[in-house]
């Protein structure tokens, strides 16, 4: 069957109204920046991957500009868990389980990965369920799972915990790094600098939450949001609503991902994550703590919790010229920040803005270095 | 070596186990005047007219045995697909086994039997062996080692320094599908219809030349896949390789394992697929040549090579939507995302 939603008649027909749309930006707007364009943020990982897949940034007309915001879990994730992970890992009755892309995040001294390399009890593994079942084939190991991810990967981890307590697996723990979305994409709005006119809102994360936890947006902030699928028509539509709200000066936060994202979203879902979990203040990489933002276990659940394991951690050292903070943020471009494609590569990632394929700065680096190339 | 018998560090002591070993289980599969000498080295016969080629590999796949081969199997076709992509034809192997002490003689049995089975479809002859087993838990069951011998035909020159803007790139079947149900095993995930298209590609490259085709370069899209190797050849000639998405044959099957887990076809393994690089106004005429066979039915033009400027990115995808997207080399594995 063909693929409807990559159909390039269809793409072609949305660039067309973008176009129409973004030609009438600044007209009757009040703000003296939407005259020279608009830029919207997509606030989920997966987003900048299928924009850049297809190619799509370079598709939209100049005065229309995606940014990526801190929807990347693993370039949010603070050095001080990084280290408490190998710092977990380097003990003989440990094993550390890992989701891959965590695994070139540079900490305070190695990565995961340079640690595994040089002996850690460090895995891979694809879900909480692998980790699940390592956890069953070697009951004599501490067997710790790094619980990092939104809103959309809680539930599966939750589901691990509850297995767990049903089979009596005590060597089954987490080391909790979940977050949410909705605070930071509220200090971003709280911060005036900011030059966002709208969200392009994580569709997974909304299947989960439901799309009305995004109607903050609109209603605290006048601002708008697009929950958006993850093909190239799903973002493109989702750019034409928002350039929409733009344009009629009226914010509003709309579903168009329907196939996918109710208003309510998956309440046994969500009923499973709070039996083990409850909202945390949480520290965001570039952002520093944001309150209720992270995901903790609760402490009945403490036996589960790596983080109550005593360990030597070295004092945090983020690279000092590093700029991944601003990048989060949205203040600036990476070909800004003075180590971009010198110091700080994929190979050799200084900041988690290179490290994970999502963030802004691989990216970048992989999709927008086109200097003097031809359209 | 009985069935179901494991094998013991004794068996590459080169004493009688050893022995037993080698008339029981490789000479019978892999039989030849050659090899049954078992001398230290293989005398071989002087090479035909043309260029010899050599070549050297190593096989370490996890799992060993997979749907559509094995490492033996494997191990045989890798070798003879580097010969046939530098335009050589493959004459001789070698084949030196590196075994885990406690592997299953089934586990042995079925990559000679591999072995021998592409050794014969490729007409080779695996001429000079050699076994060590190491102790528990120094190594994974089975490593191979082999080198390849064959001949370039006078005349032949195949190379990337031969590769010319507008040159048409060619596929010759869908992407992807040895990396794919390796992944998919690692995970558990099995389907009737995934298997590995690992396959010994010397006879259908072979009808190109024959057919007078002007192929300038081959490769063979295994680690890395097919992006690696357009880098590879970019970076190699200089120029610009323009890949179209909507060209690409990727099996439906493929395509689903790499959604499900995070991966992109263009960066899978192949093991009987090539790539060639042809005179532009034969790229229609290469195809015609290649659909008639069954590993070529599904042969496809896949992009051209235009000059490169400056600064310009080296590989670049015309996306199914009509974008365009520059495809960089890997760094490092292909890692699975969180979400």
């Amino acid at each position: 069957m063909k693929d409807l939603y990559r159909d390039p008649r269809a793409v072609a027909g949305l660039l067309a109204e973008i176009s129409a749309a973004a030609a009438g930006l600044g007209r009757g707007a009040t703000s003296a920046r939407l005259v020279r364009g608009a830029t919207f943020m997509e606030g989920c990982g997966t987003h900048t991957h299928a924009v850049a897949a297809a190619g799509l940034r370079r598709m939209l007309p100049s005065n229309v500009r995606l940014i990526s915001g801190p929807g990347c879990p693993v370039c949010v994730t603070p050095v001080d868990y990084l280290d408490r992970a190998l710092a977990l890992a380097s003990r003989p009755d440990i094993l550390v389980l890992t989701f891959g892309d965590l695994m070139r995040v540079p900490s305070s001294t190695l990565s995961l990965e340079q640690a595994r390399a040089a002996g850690a009890n460090i895995e891979v593994v694809y879900s909480p369920r692998d980790a699940l079942a390592r956890a069953r084939l070697l009951p004599s190991v501490q067997v710790i799972f790094l619980a990092v991810g939104f809103e959309t990967t809680v539930p599966t981890i939750a589901a691990a915990l509850a297995e767990a307590e049903q089979i009596g697996l005590d060597n089954f723990l987490i080391l909790p790094g979940n977050k949410v979305m909705p605070p930071p994409m509220a200090a971003l709005l709280d911060d005036p600098e900011l030059g966002v006119d709208g969200f392009l809102l994580p569709g997974h994360v909304s299947v989960i939450t439901g799309w009305h936890a995004f109607n903050f947006l609109a209603e605290e902030y006048a601002a708008s949001g697009a929950v958006v699928g993850f093909t190239p028509s799903d973002v493109l539509r989702g750019v034409v609503g928002l350039l929409g709200n733009l344009n009629s000066g009226r914010p509003g936060v709309e579903n168009f991902y329907g196939r996918a994202v109710t208003s309510d979203g998956n309440r046994t879902a969500r009923k499973v994550v709070e039996r083990f979990f409850e909202p945390v203040d949480a520290v965001w990489r570039g952002f520093g703590l944001i309150p209720g933002s992270g995901l903790g276990l609760r402490s009945q659940w403490s036996d589960r919790d790596a983080a109550t394991i005593g360990v030597d951690l070295p004092p945090p050292a983020e690279p000092p010229a590093c700029r991944c903070g601003e990048i989060l943020r949205g203040k600036i471009d990476p070909p800004e920040c003075p180590l971009f494609a010198a110091a700080c590569r994929p190979e050799n990632p200084v900041g988690a803005c290179m490290v994970s394929s999502e963030g802004t700065c691989a990216a970048w680096y992989r999709h927008e270095r086109w200097t003097g190339d031809r359209r | 070596m009985k069935a179901r018998d494991r094998l013991l560090l004794a068996h590459g002591s080169g004493g009688r186990l050893t022995h037993e070993l080698i008339a029981g289980t490789f000479l019978p599969a892999l039989d030849n005047p050659y090899l049954s000498l078992l001398s230290d080295a293989a005398v071989l016969p002087e090479l035909p007219p043309g260029r010899p080629a050599l070549t050297t590999d190593a096989f370490v796949v996890d799992p060993p045995c997979f749907p559509g081969g094995d490492l033996g199997y494997l191990s045989v076709c890798g070798t003879v697909n580097d010969l046939a992509m530098a335009g050589a034809r493959p004459l001789w192997l070698t084949w030196a086994l590196i075994l885990e002490e406690g592997i299953e003689g089934d586990l042995l049995r079925t990559c000679t039997a591999g072995t021998a089975r592409a050794a014969a479809q490729a007409e080779v002859q695996v001429v000079a062996g050699d076994t060590k087993v190491v102790p528990r838990g120094k190594g994974d069951r089975i490593y191979a080692v082999t080198a390849g011998l064959g001949v370039v035909p006078p005349g032949r020159e195949v190379g990337d320094h031969r590769v010319r803007p507008g040159d048409a790139v060619i596929i010759s079947g869908p992407l992807g599908d040895h990396g794919a149900t390796i992944m998919a095993c690692r995970h558990g995930l099995t389907s009737d219809d995934l298997g590995s298209d690992c396959a010994p590609l010397g006879a259908l490259v072979e009808k190109l030349f024959a057919a007078g085709i002007e192929v300038h370069s081959l490769h063979d899209p295994t680690r890395g896949g097919v992006l690696t190797v357009c880098n590879e050849v970019a970076e190699r000639s200089g120029l610009r390789l323009v890949l179209e998405e909507r060209a690409l044959p990727v099996r439906p099957q493929v395509r689903a394992v790499s959604d499900l887990l995070g991966l992109e076809p263009l960066s899978l393994a192949c093991e009987g697929r090539f790539l060639a690089w042809v005179a532009p106004h034969q790229a229609e005429l290469a195809l015609e040549v290649l659909r008639p066979h069954p590993e070529g039915c599904q042969a496809a033009l896949i992009g051209r090579v235009e000059e490169r400027g400056q600064g310009e990115v080296p590989v670049v995808l015309k996306t199914e939507v009509g974008g365009l997207r520059p495809l960089d080399l890997l760094s490092g594995s292909d890692l699975p995302r969180i979400c």
